[in-house]
């Protein structure tokens, strides 16, 4: 399982790295801490002629959090994230995610720009940004576009960056203090890829759901929300029968495929089962005032 | 399929500057082990999973299968090569061996750096953490006990300033 | 002989812990050599098929590339790799060839050997090689292989090998015994495909030096002479032209000292270009070309009266062996058929298994082979069986096992083989007992099917016989060395169980000496001792460490005749004093070390250990745990785990055989499967997909070790202890989910107890299956 053979550089800027990513006409591929792209390589599933190495540019690691939510550099690591002395109040449903991603070495070199264009369905941080509806923010020689999240994955391990063009920021939308919040992850082994992993949040007015979103994670072979069980819910009571509603809802919505590791009624049946464990956390979960 | 060229790449391993030259294709792991010779690391998996070949990079645990050599230049590496105190067991591995926490050895230099790299920044981690932190280390022969039992007593010394004061951290 | 017993018996800190600790130790991949080219197979994407062509011109056009063999290299015979343990005519039709031709049976099959520069450009080039292969249909299961209607070999006319027979009491009373019985139960259960996936994979180095002719092979383990004289076969070279040195090795259970393709190619490969080529499997091709194991199902069937008094058991079982029968493939099987019975009164018994091939990796011998199987199978069978008679199972286990009294009791003969065998000594109900209380069982019982804060509580208990010290004999050789120290040379290998350590404590104790009179220990390399037989089967304290005691008596006796002859004394005259530094008679003293010592540059003395009989340690094995009814998942909360081993060397390191077994069965019985899919593609090739047990999985292990009944069998009187943690996990867990799932008539009769699987059968509910 050695790594085949590609060339390597790592630029100071981004426009040398858009240059070198143009140059080799989308056989290069961006490298950030290379903890999804080294297992492709030993494995040989891809063959790129260059790695372009996007370490050594500045300000792409920055962490800000503002009046308009949080702003996530491309190579911001999970260990920034779980470590940020003010995320976890600024936005409590990303860092809980993170904390499921793989194991402690990983989270010390994998990013959020790595793990967004890399765009697996199992991964927790596709999922958070488009169950949060992020901001995607996309530069290339051409300038800086922004991409919604819902436009930006495209399929399993497809997104819309184009060839010559770098994930630099996500944007995730300001999330209000008394926000309520769950999210469960059943995976066979801590670390392991999810069976399925349910994101959930709302806003309570007057003893009512509003804003309901529901996320998926794992289970089925893209990133969703689930539109039946959050209408199930909206303007519901997150009681024993608002939250049967919306998982009954969420488990005729889903179509999981069937693999090695399970059949598709399972992780139907698991899609639910954590809908209802996520919302259970909301509801009683104590939040700020 | 032309080789490119091989780089030169600059680093420190255990406090000594290190000089080599790679091809870019050339993990961490199998720089430090073939091209430095220092074969404490191990490489059990090279997909990132076993755990067998963590290094502690500027500080941090990480996966030196997963990591280019070529990536490490101008960093701080350090391996199990740099945990001996002089002659003497440091703390970590004297407590392995205390705890029997090792049988065939194979997993143990990236039991130890991951512990090390946990207790040095988390002196006071408590067994839910510890075994958290090391469930990406496998090991095939232990069961593990020994040595979670290990890394927890090794905490003392920790408090007591091991693992603080290193070149390179 | 003396024995001041001051270190065995005290958990001494291993001497091994000292390299391995500091990255000192020395794995095969350790090694570097100038000029040193390394290697990699081309192996088979195909399950099945006729090979057209392999067209290897790309790969030798590579930079850097000095070699690509196929089979049409290695001469007009291709070497096929005989069968070691129970070598047998009808098996070595199945026998496989170093490389493929003519046919690929399995995927990951070699094909071919790249040898280049580096690892990288070999596997560069490995990717070049074109195998034009037409696939045939596979074969992937039982009913696929007994069908026949494709074969893997043609001219052996069917994929069944031979099919073993264990027998207790003859076929008339087993008939008897299942007419006349008031109770029978039927039950087909099943156990899967998975393997020990060591944490360093296999590697192998191997140098030619063409001025003396003399290949040296490192990396080899666990039998390294074997290997050797096998090596030297195919390669048409005199066993003593060959030096195999044993290197330090990252985990074997079981899965090691089989002769691999790669144990003829990598060497036939160093000759052939005169240099040193090294080969390292990498994790990938690991989990496709190493003997995978377990995969067995059977129909088993129990008889026995109102009150639970068992008077027959029979089974009718297959294992699917994959592609090719290689060198330790029957040992599971017959233990699977031999053990059946495991610790308890079975006046009939009889199991027939069937030997089958299929286009799946070739299988072997995996840590407590058909132990674990045929252990889970019995007491799944026992408790369901009680369940139906209405007998606590317990009650049901204390009646039946064997009592102090009825030991030795002989065990099945297996036939076409003949072996049989008795156990040696033990109180079965000694562990059992012991076993109980640990758990808590009187308490725990009362949540035995309960749901509580959302989940389901099980407890199970189960039993097993372990077999250890297999023969046929182990060398050991001491050395007095000049400055006092005594020097530990043995046959036997080190597998990182903590071989120089035991070894170390019985030379030591043998001569009276503490831990640090004693300068080394060497094991397993041809040179250190005339012959070796290496560690499997939990022999390696049993063998190995009786050998010792009669190198350390033979050496107190050359000591003394020395002495004698420069006293002018009888040798019986001689008393050794000081800790083994004089030597003293009628008034005179002399100095054993030392530069005017008599030793002077060395006193050696060899000792050896035979044995015919094997050591039986047992014990109990108890689980507490609870299931997640929503999604299947298992939390196991205590496990318990009491053996009685006949003799303690080292607490510590036996406490570690015990955890690191069971958990690594809890792997087996709930994580790890060998997953394949329709056309015999290996799923599970990565550490991602093939799941072992991790820090946080299983938190809670206890073991208890006895040491209340040695072994006759050997002058220590210990028993083996490898593997008897492995041996009773499967059935007892899949007891205690069948124990939390009561309500839901879940009957978990096939491994692996995964949570989709466990969510499956509790779905299905009260539906049991379907026997044929």
């Amino acid at each position: 399982m050695k790594l085949p053979a590609f060339d390597y550089a790592a630029p100071a800027t981004l426009d040398e790295a858009f240059e070198l990513l143009e140059q080799h006409a989308g056989d290069a591929r961006p490298l950030a801490g290379g903890q999804s792209l080294m297992p492709v390589l030993a494995f040989r599933l891809a063959q790129p002629s260059m790695l372009v190495d996007i370490g050594r540019i500045p300000g792409l690691d920055a962490i800000t959090i503002g009046g308009d939510g949080v702003r996530l550099g491309a190579r911001v690591r999970w260990c920034d994230i779980l470590e940020h002395p003010s995320l976890r109040a600024a936005h409590p449903l990303l860092v809980e995610a993170i904390g499921h991603v793989a194991h402690y070495p990983i989270r010390n070199r994998g990013t959020v720009g790595g793990s967004l264009a890399h765009a697996d369905p199992a991964a927790e941080m596709p999922g958070i940004a488009y169950t949060c509806e992020a901001t995607m923010v996309i530069a290339g020689r051409a300038g800086t576009r922004t991409v919604a999240a819902r436009d930006f994955f495209t399929g399993p391990l497809e997104t819309v960056i184009g060839p010559a063009e770098l994930l630099v920021e996500v944007r995730l939308p300001a999330w209000p203090v008394a926000r309520r919040w769950g999210f469960e992850e059943f995976a066979r082994q801590r670390g392991a890829f999810a069976l399925a992993a349910i994101a959930a949040f709302y806003d309570e007015r007057d003893g009512v759901a509003t804003g309901v979103h529901l996320g998926v994670i794992g289970a089925t072979g893209v990133v969703q929300r689930l539109p039946a069980a959050e209408s199930a819910l909206e303007g519901r009571a997150v009681d024993a029968a608002g939250i049967a509603a919306a998982v009954a809802a969420a488990r005729a919505e889903v179509d999981p495929p069937e693999d090695a590791e399970a059949s598709s009624a399972y992780r139907r049946s698991l899609v639910g089962t954590m809908v209802e464990r996520a919302l259970a956390a909301a509801a009683t979960r104590p939040v700020a005032a | 399929m032309g080789n490119p060229p091989a780089r030169t790449v600059r680093f420190t391993v255990n406090g000594v500057p290190a000089t080599v030259e790679v091809e870019p294709r050339l993990t961490l792991a199998d720089c430090l082990r073939h091209a430095l010779e220092l074969t404490g690391t191990h490489v059990g998996c090279e997909h990132g999973v076993c755990g067998a070949c963590t290094v502690i990079v500027d500080g941090r645990a990480v996966r030196s299968c997963l990591m280019l050599a070529v990536q490490a230049e101008g960093c701080a590496v350090q391996t199990v090569e740099g945990l001996v105190d002089g002659e003497a067991l440091g703390p970590l591995q004297a407590a392995f061996r205390r705890h029997h926490a090792l049988q065939c050895g194979f997993c143990t230099p990236g039991m130890l750096m991951t512990s090390h790299a946990l207790l040095s920044s988390e002196p006071d981690a408590d067994v839910a953490r510890v075994r958290e932190a090391l469930s990406g280390n496998l090991c095939r022969c232990t069961g593990y006990i020994g040595i979670v039992e290990a890394v927890l007593d090794a905490r003392a010394a920790y408090k007591a300033g091991a693992g603080k004061g290193r070149p390179d951290r | 002989m003396t024995r001041h017993d001051i270190l065995v018996g005290q958990p001494v800190e291993r001497l091994e812990d000292l390299r391995f600790l500091t990255g000192r130790g020395q794995y095969v991949d350790d090694r570097s050599v100038d000029g040193m080219l390394h290697a990699t197979l081309v192996r088979s994407a195909l399950a099945h098929g006729t090979i057209r062509a392999i067209d290897t011109a790309a790969a030798l056009a590579l930079p850097g590339v000095h070699a690509v063999y196929t089979a049409a290299d290695l001469g007009a015979k291709v070497p096929m790799i005989p069968m070691r343990m129970e070598a047998n005519a009808d098996l070595a039709r199945f026998e496989q060839p170093v490389l493929a031709h003519g046919k690929v049976r399995y995927v990951g099959e070699p094909l071919a050997l790249v040898v280049a520069d580096t690892p990288a450009i070999a596997e560069d080039a490995a990717g070049l090689v074109a195998a034009h292969i037409e696939p045939l249909p596979v074969v992937l299961d039982r009913t696929g292989a007994e069908r026949g209607d494709t074969l893997l070999f043609e001219q052996a006319g069917s994929n069944r090998g031979l099919a073993l027979q264990a027998l207790r009491g003859d076929a008339s009373a087993l008939d008897a015994a299942f007419r006349d019985a008031p109770y029978t139960c039927r039950r087909r259960f099943k156990v899967h495909r998975h393997t020990a996936a060591p944490m360093e994979t296999r590697g192998l180095l191997a140098e030619w030096d063409a001025a003396r002719q003399r290949l040296t092979v490192s990396g080899l383990v666990k039998v390294p002479f074997a290997i050797r004289a096998l090596l030297a076969t195919l390669l048409g070279m005199p066993e003593s032209a060959i030096d195999a040195v044993e290197s330090d090795c990252g985990g074997g259970f079981g899965m090691r000292g089989e002769f691999y393709p790669e144990d003829f190619l990598v060497p036939f490969a160093a000759r052939r270009l005169g240099r040193a080529v090294k080969w390292i499997e990498d994790r990938n091709e690991h989990l496709l070309a190493i003997t995978h194991a377990r995969e067995v199902e059977c129909e088993l069937e129990i008889a026995c009266d109102r009150d639970g008094t068992i008077r027959g058991l029979r089974g009718q079982g297959a294992y699917d062996l994959g592609a090719y029968i290689r060198p330790n493939a029957v040992t599971a099987p017959r233990n699977f058929a031999q053990m059946a019975g495991g610790p308890y009164r079975i006046p009939a018994l009889h199991m027939e298994v069937a030997l089958l091939v299929s286009n799946k990796t070739p299988a072997g011998s995996y840590r407590g082979p058909g132990r674990f199987e045929t252990d889970c199978f019995r007491e799944r069978l026992f408790d369901i069986a009680a369940g139906e008679l209405g007998i606590d199972r317990v009650a049901f286990r204390r009646h039946n096992l064997l009592r102090q009294d009825e030991m030795p009791s002989r065990l099945p003969i297996v036939m076409p083989y003949g072996s049989g065998g008795e156990t040696d000594s033990g109180n079965y109900h000694e562990t059992f007992e012991r076993c109980l209380a640990e758990i808590g069982w009187n308490d725990k019982v009362a949540l035995a099917g309960r749901q509580i804060d959302g989940v389901f509580h099980g407890i199970a208990i189960g039993c097993y016989i372990e077999g250890g010290g297999s023969g046929p004999r182990e060398h050991a050789r001491l050395v007095y060395e000049g400055d006092g120290r005594v020097a530990v040379h043995v046959g036997s290998s080190a597998v990182g169980q903590g071989l120089e350590t035991i070894f170390a404590q019985i030379a030591a104790d043998a001569l009276g000496l503490p831990m640090d009179r004693i300068s080394a220990v060497r094991h397993g390399s041809s040179g250190i001792v005339k012959m070796g037989y290496g560690s499997l089967g939990s022999r390696s304290t049993v063998m190995g460490g009786s050998a010792i005691l009669d190198a350390a008596n033979n050496l107190q006796h050359a000591i003394r005749t020395l002495a004698a002859a420069r006293l002018g004394c009888a040798p019986e005259e001689v008393s050794l004093e000081d800790g083994l530094r004089s030597a003293a008679a009628r008034g005179r003293v002399l100095a054993l070390a030392g530069p005017s010592g008599l030793a002077g540059g060395g006193i050696e003395a060899d000792g050896l250990f035979e044995n015919d009989r094997r050591t039986y340690s047992y014990g109990s094995h108890a689980a507490h745990l609870t299931v997640d009814a929503a999604t299947g998942q298992v939390r196991l909360l205590d496990y318990v785990s009491v053996e009685d081993v006949g003799r303690i060397i080292n607490p510590m390191t036996l406490h570690g055989q015990v955890i690191g077994a069971i958990v690594q069965a809890l792997g087996g019985t709930l994580l790890e499967h060998l997953v394949y899919d329709g056309q015999g593609q290996l799923l599970t090739g990565s550490l991602a997909s093939y799941l072992v047990p991790a820090a946080d999985d299983f938190p809670v292990i206890r073991s208890f070790v006895l040491e209340n009944h040695p072994s006759p069998l050997n002058p220590l009187g210990v028993k083996g202890a490898g593997e008897g943690g492995v041996i009773p996990v499967g059935g007892v867990i899949a007891n205690a989910i069948a124990s939390a799932l009561s309500s839901f008539g879940v009957q978990p009769d096939e491994l692996p107890l995964t949570p989709p699987r466990i969510w499956e059968l509790i779905r299905r509910g009260n539906a049991p299956v379907a026997l044929p």
